[in-house]
C-alpha cells in the first residue's frame, strides 16, 4: 500500500525585509510504502531538511501534493488544516531533528517516556521502555534522572532520538539523526530503524554518513540545486 | 508594511479531527472610546488543544482573553462553547446569572497580576475553595479536600495551604491561581502572561505544571504571551496579533520557523 505519494512538491521562502525569494527545492516527487526507507541525497543547501520540514508542515509548502494515507482517511499534507496536522503529529507522523530543546527540570527518563504516556501507556511501563531505549543508545543509568539541559551535545542527541522514536508512528522523518552520535549509538539507531521497518513504519531520512544505514535503504531521491 | 496577509493560505477545512471545536469565536470586536482594541478576530480551539496569542503590548491580545472570559461585553461577535451551559447559543447574549454560572463551571483563568484573580489576604486554600462554593458546594470537609487536591495538582506545598497569597512568592501565587482555575475541571483555561515577571527557574516550574496538567485533562487552553519561548513550549497553534487583528495564524513551529507575514517575520527575527 502506498503510504505517501508526493507530486511536484515545491518550497520557496519570501523574505519581506529583503524583498527576495529563495527557492528551497522544486518539483520533488516520490512514492513511499509502509516499511520502506527512502534516502534523500544531495549536496549541502539543496533543501533536504526543508523537504522533511515541509512534510511535517514546520514549513508551508508552496506547490504540489503530498497524499498521505492516514488511519482516518487520505489527506493532502500540503493543504490539510492545522488541527489535522497537529493530530497527525500526535498519532502518526514523527520528526527527528538534530536540534534538541530539552525542557528544563524534566529528567532524561521522563522526557523519553512522555510520548508513550501521552499515547496512553501506563507511566511505570512507559518508564521501563524508556530505560531500555536509553540503555540501547548507551546513556548511562546514572544520569537517567538528571536533566538533559546539563548534558553534552552527544548525550542530548541520544535522549532526543530515544524520545523521538519511542511513540508508535506510521511515518518517521529523520533529519541527520546520527550527526553527533558515537559508534555504539549509531549501531543502536541502525537496529532501531531496522525494527521500525519490520513493524511496517515508513521512514524518510537525510543522513550525513550514509553507511550508518547501509542495507536498509529501499529507495532514494537526489535533490538538485534549484535553478 | 501592510496588515493584509501576503496570500490567503489555501488550506482545507479540518477533516481528520473528530467532533467540532470546543471554542468557536468569530468577528470579535471591542472598542474603548475611539480606540479599536480588537477589530475582527476569529478563533477556534479543539478539545485538548493549546492555542497561543502573541503580539506587542497594545495589540489587543489581552482584550481577546477578557472577552472570552465574559468579563466585559463585546461590541460585536459570536462566541460559542460546546458545553451544556452554552446551550448552543452566542455566549455574549447570556444574562448575568447564566454568564456567571458558565464562567464558574467551565472557564478557568490565570492573570499576570495575581491580585486580579485572588483575594490576597484570604488563605490560599480558601481562595481555591471559593470557586467550589460559588458552584454550590457547601460541605466543609469536601471543600477542604477538593481545594487541597487542586493545589496539589498545581504543585503547591501542602504546608502553606493556610498562608494568604500576600505572603507568597510570585511563582507560588501563580500556582494558587492555577489551582483555583482548575478546581472545577474547566473546559476552557485562559492564561494571561502566566509566567511574565517570574524568575526563569520558576517559569520552568509553572510551564512544566501546565504541560502535565494538559496531559492529565483534555482542557482547551488559550495562552496570551509576548514570550515566544513560552508559546513554543506550550502552544500547538498560534495567532499573531497586531493592531487588533490577526495577521497570521498557524502551527506554532511553522509560524516561528516559516513566518509568512512581514510583521511576523520581523517579530520572530527580533528574538534574542
Amino acid at each position: 500500500m502506498d503510504l505517501l505519494v508526493v507530486e511536484a512538491l515545491a518550497k520557496r521562502f519570501t523574505i519581506h525585509a529583503l524583498a527576495r525569494e529563495v527557492v528551497a527545492f522544486d518539483a520533488v516527487s516520490f512514492t513511499l510504502r509502509a516499511g520502506q526507507l527512502l534516502l534523500v541525497r544531495g549536496p549541502n543547501g539543496v533543501g533536504k531538511s526543508s523537504l522533511l520540514r515541509c512534510l511535517y508542515r514546520t514549513y508551508l509548502p508552496d506547490a504540489g501534493r503530498a497524499l498521505y494515507a492516514s488511519t482516518r482517511g487520505p489527506i493532502d499534507l500540503v493543504r490539510a488544516a492545522d488541527p489535522d496536522i497537529a493530530l497527525l503529529r500526535r498519532e502518526e507522523i514523527g520528526h527527528v531533528t538534530q536540534f534538541l530543546r530539552p525542557r528544563p527540570r524534566v529528567s532524561a527518563l521522563d522526557l523519553v517516556a512522555e510520548p508513550l504516556i501521552v499515547a496512553g501507556v501506563a507511566p511505570a511501563e512507559a518508564r521501563r521502555v524508556a530505560g531500555e531505549r536509553l540503555d540501547e543508545l548507551g546513556v548511562k543509568r546514572a544520569i537517567w534522572s538528571a536533566f538533559p539541559t546539563t548534558f553534552s551535545g552527544g548525550e542530548q542527541q541520544k535522549v532526543n532520538l530515544a524520545r523521538a522514536l519511542i511513540a508508535p508512528r506510521r511515518l518517521v522523518l529523520l533529519d541527520e539523526p546520527t550527526a553527533a552520535l558515537d559508534p555504539r549509538a549509531r549501531d543502536a539507531l541502525r537496529e532501531r530503524v531496522a525494527a521500525l521497518k519490520a513493524e511496517g513504519v515508513a521512514l524518510i531520512g537525510v543522513f550525513h554518513h550514509v553507511e550508518d544505514i547501509a542495507g536498509l535503504v529501499d529507495d532514494e531521491i537526489v535533490l538538485q540545486t534549484p535553478t | 508594511m501592510t496588515d493584509q496577509p501576503p496570500a490567503a493560505r489555501p488550506l482545507d477545512p479540518p477533516r481528520l479531527v473528530t467532533g467540532g471545536p470546543l471554542l468557536r469565536a468569530s468577528g470579535l470586536r471591542k472598542c474603548y472610546g475611539s480606540i479599536v482594541a480588537v477589530a475582527a478576530v476569529d478563533l477556534e480551539i479543539y478539545p485538548g488543544e493549546t492555542v497561543g496569542i502573541v503580539g506587542e503590548s497594545g495589540s489587543g491580545k489581552s482584550t481577546v482573553l477578557r472577552l472570552l472570559n465574559l468579563e466585559e461585553p463585546a461590541d460585536a461577535g459570536d462566541y460559542r462553547l460546546a458545553v451544556p451551559e452554552g446551550a448552543g447559543g452566542n455566549l455574549f447574549t447570556l444574562d448575568r446569572y447564566h454568564r456567571r454560572m458558565l464562567r464558574v463551571q467551565r472557564i478557568g483563568i490565570v492573570y499576570q497580576q495575581p491580585h486580579l484573580g485572588l483575594r490576597m489576604n484570604a488563605t490560599s486554600g480558601g481562595n481555591v475553595a471559593e470557586r467550589l462554593i460559588m458552584a454550590g458546594e457547601r460541605r466543609f470537609a469536601a471543600l477542604r479536600a477538593a481545594a487541597r487536591g487542586s493545589l496539589a495538582v498545581s504543585e503547591f506545598p501542602a504546608e502553606r495551604v493556610d498562608d494568604p497569597p500576600a505572603q507568597l512568592s510570585g511563582g507560588m501565587q501563580q500556582r494558587v491561581q492555577l489551582a483555583k482555575a482548575i478546581a472545577l475541571r474547566p473546559a476552557l483555561l485562559l492564561l494571561d502572561e502566566p509566567t511574565t515577571g517570574l524568575d526563569v527557574s520558576i517559569q520552568a516550574l509553572v510551564l512544566d505544571t501546565l504541560l502535565r496538567l494538559r496531559r492529565e485533562q483534555p482542557i482547551a487552553t488559550l495562552i496570551v504571551s509576548h514570550d515566544l519561548g513560552v508559546i513554543r513550549t506550550l502552544a500547538d497553534r498560534v495567532l499573531v496579533m497586531r493592531a487588533g487583528r490577526v495577521v497570521e495564524h498557524g502551527l506554532t513551529d511553522q509560524v516561528l520557523e516559516d513566518p509568512q507575514h512581514p510583521y511576523t517575520q520581523q517579530l520572530v527575527h527580533a528574538r534574542l
